[in-house]
C-alpha cells in the first residue's frame, strides 16, 4: 500500500511541479502571483479535447497544439492585464491576477458549460490504459509512465532553456535586477513575454496530463490545481525553478501518503496544512534563499 | 556626439533635472561632479531612457533618443555602468559578461572581446565559473565595466566607479577608463571624487540641484576657486 500511495503521489506531483514552475517563474522576473495561471493549466486541457473533438487532431498532435495555444494566452495576458500594471503599485496587480482567473473561467462556462465531462478516450492511446508494471501489488499504468516521462522532458527542457540558453540567462538576469537587465539591452518586456509564455506551455500539458489521468475536465477545475501547485511554489521557495519541481513532488506524495493513511477526505487538506506550515516555519521555502552579494 | 538640451526629468513629484544642458565629443572624457542627489545619476538615467524626459531633447549622432526604449539605445551603442555596479549576483562572470554582449550575435567577436576583457581584469578570468555576488566590491566594479564593453560601446557612461572601493582600487579603475578611452571609446563619468574625475577628464560639468552650474575644461575647472572650495575640499 505504502508503494503504491508512493507512485499515485509522484504522478500527481510531477503535475504539481509543472503548473508551479509557471507560477514561480512568473514570480521570478515580476513578483507576480498570477492568479490565472490556474485557468490557463485548465484551458489546455480543454483546448486539446476541442482540437481532438472538433478538428480531428491525434492525441500526441492536439497536446503540442494546446501548448501553442496556452503560450499564446499567457503572453496575451501579460501584454493585456498585467504590462498596464507594470509600475502600479504590486496589489493592483495581483486584484487583476484574480480578476483574470474569474473571467478565463467563466469564458470556458460559456463555451464549453459549467459541467464535468469525459476526455475524449477514444483518441487516447489503449495502451496507456493497460498496466505496465506488476510488483508485490503495485500496479504502475502506462499512463502513470507516460505522464513521469512527458514532466521529466519537460522539466529537462525547462531546465536547459534556463540555463543553457541566451534568452534564459537574460530571464534569470531579470529576476536578479530589471534595471541592469534593461542596461544590458534586454528587451525587458519581450523576456516577461517570454516567461509567460514558458510557464503556460508547461501548464497547459499539466491540464491535459491530468484530464486524462482522471479523465474528467471542468471549469473550475483550475481552481484547486492552481491552489496546490502555488503551494508547491512555496514550499520549494517561490521564484526557485528547481524548488516549484521538489515542492511539487514533495506536496504530490504528501497528499498521496495522507489520502492513504488518514482519509481521502484530507486530501485537500494536505496542501493547505503544508502551505501554512511552510509560510509559518521556513518562509523562504526548501530551496529559496537569498542571493549571495558580498559586496 | 550626445547633446542634452534643456533636459527635465522627475523623480515622482520631484523635479530632479531642471533644464539641463550639455554636450559630449567623441574621442572626449567627460565628466560630471556635483553633491549628493545633484542629478549627476539622473542625468545618465535619462540618456539611458532608465528615467523618462519630461522635457527637452536628448540626441546621440544627430538622432533624437529622447523618446527610444532603453535596448535601443544600447543598441545605438550607449551603455552604462550604474551606480552600486547592479552586476547579476546569481550569474556568473562569464554569464556576466555574456549579458553584457547580449544584443551581439557575433561568436567570434564576442570570444576576442571575452579575451579582451580578461587582459584588462585579470582577476576576473580566475573567477569567471564564481557567481558575480562572491566578488569583491573592487572585483564586482571591473566585472561591471567589462560587461559593458561587452557591448562595443561607443559612448561609455560610468557612473561612481569610485564608490566603495580602496583608494589603490580606484586608481587601477580610472587608469582602465584612460586606456579605454584612448582605445577610443568616448567617456561620460559621474563622480562624487572631483579630484580624482577632473584628473583624467578633458573636460567637466558642474552639476547642483538639477541645474549645470559651471563647465570648462578639466584644468579651468581644477583651477576654479569656487570648485576648489566646494568640491575639492579645500579652505
Amino acid at each position: 500500500m505504502f508503494e503504491q500511495q508512493l507512485v499515485n503521489g509522484l504522478t500527481l506531483g510531477v503535475i504539481y511541479a509543472l503548473i508551479a514552475v509557471g507560477y514561480t517563474m512568473v514570480y521570478g522576473v515580476i513578483e507576480l502571483i498570477n492568479f490565472a495561471h490556474g485557468e490557463v493549466y485548465m484551458l489546455g486541457a480543454f483546448f486539446c479535447v476541442t482540437f481532438i473533438t472538433a478538428l480531428g487532431m491525434p492525441f500526441y498532435v492536439a497536446i503540442v497544439a494546446a501548448m501553442l495555444c496556452c503560450a499564446l494566452l499567457g503572453i496575451l495576458l501579460d501584454v493585456v492585464a498585467y504590462r498596464p500594471l507594470r509600475n502600479a503599485p504590486r496589489l493592483a496587480a495581483l486584484i487583476t491576477a484574480i480578476g483574470m482567473s474569474i473571467f478565463l473561467q467563466n469564458l470556458a462556462m460559456i463555451i464549453w458549460g459549467s459541467r464535468a465531462k469525459p476526455f475524449a478516450q477514444e483518441a487516447v492511446p489503449a495502451y496507456l490504459a493497460e498496466t505496465a508494471l506488476e510488483w508485490s501489488g503495485v500496479h504502475l499504468t502506462w499512463l502513470q509512465i507516460f505522464i513521469l516521462g512527458v514532466a521529466l522532458v519537460m522539466m529537462l527542457g525547462l531546465y536547459l532553456i534556463i540555463n543553457k540558453t541566451r534568452i534564459g540567462t537574460a530571464m534569470r538576469a531579470l529576476a536578479q535586477n530589471k534595471t541592469a537587465a534593461a542596461l544590458m539591452g534586454i528587451n525587458v518586456n519581450f523576456v516577461i513575454s517570454f516567461t509567460f509564455a514558458l510557464g503556460s506551455a508547461m501548464g497547459a500539458v499539466a491540464g491535459v496530463l491530468v484530464a486524462v489521468y482522471y479523465n474528467t475536465l471542468y471549469p473550475t477545475m483550475g481552481y484547486v490545481a492552481g491552489v496546490k501547485a502555488f503551494a508547491s511554489a512555496v514550499l520549494g521557495g517561490i521564484g526557485s525553478v528547481p524548488g516549484a519541481m521538489v515542492g511539487g513532488v514533495v506536496l504530490g506524495v504528501a497528499e498521496a501518503l495522507g489520502a492513504g493513511y488518514v482519509s481521502s477526505l484530507y486530501r485537500d487538506g494536505v496542501a493547505y496544512a503544508v502551505l501554512i506550515a511552510v509560510i509559518i516555519f521556513r518562509p523562504s521555502g526548501i530551496l529559496g534563499r537569498a542571493v549571495v552579494d558580498k559586496a | 556626439m550626445l547633446k542634452l538640451d534643456n533636459v527635465h526629468a522627475y523623480y515622482g513629484s520631484i523635479h530632479a533635472l531642471k533644464g539641463v544642458c550639455l554636450t559630449v565629443e567623441q574621442g572626449e572624457i567627460v565628466t560630471l561632479i556635483g553633491a549628493n542627489g545633484a542629478g549627476k545619476s539622473t542625468t545618465l538615467m535619462t540618456v539611458s531612457s532608465v528615467v523618462p524626459v519630461r522635457r527637452g531633447s536628448i540626441t546621440f549622432e544627430g538622432r533624437d533618443i529622447t523618446k527610444v526604449s532603453t535596448n535601443r539605445v544600447v543598441e545605438m551603442g550607449v551603455v552604462q555602468v550604474p551606480e552600486g555596479r547592479m552586476i547579476f549576483p546569481g550569474l556568473t562572470v562569464a554569464e556576466n559578461l555574456r549579458m553584457g554582449g547580449y544584443l551581439r550575435r557575433d561568436k567570434d567577436g564576442l570570444r576576442r572581446d571575452e579575451d579582451k576583457v580578461f587582459d584588462l581584469f585579470p582577476v576576473l578570468a580566475e573567477r569567471r565559473r564564481q557567481p558575480g555576488g562572491t566578488l569583491s566590491g573592487g572585483e564586482q566594479q571591473m566585472l561591471a565595466i567589462g560587461r559593458a564593453l561587452m557591448a562595443r560601446p561607443r559612448l561609455l557612461l560610468l557612473d561612481e566607479p569610485s564608490l566603495g572601493l580602496a583608494p589603490i582600487v580606484v586608481e587601477n579603475i580610472f587608469e582602465v577608463v584612460q586606456e579605454i578611452n584612448a582605445a577610443g571609446t568616448t567617456v561620460m563619468l559621474v563622480e562624487q571624487n572631483a579630484q580624482m574625475a577632473l584628473s583624467i577628464a578633458h573636460r567637466g560639468y558642474v552639476l547642483a540641484t538639477g541645474e549645470v552650474i559651471m563647465q570648462g575644461t578639466a584644468k579651468e575647472l581644477l583651477d576654479d576657486p569656487k570648485v576648489r572650495k566646494a568640491y575639492l575640499g579645500e579652505d
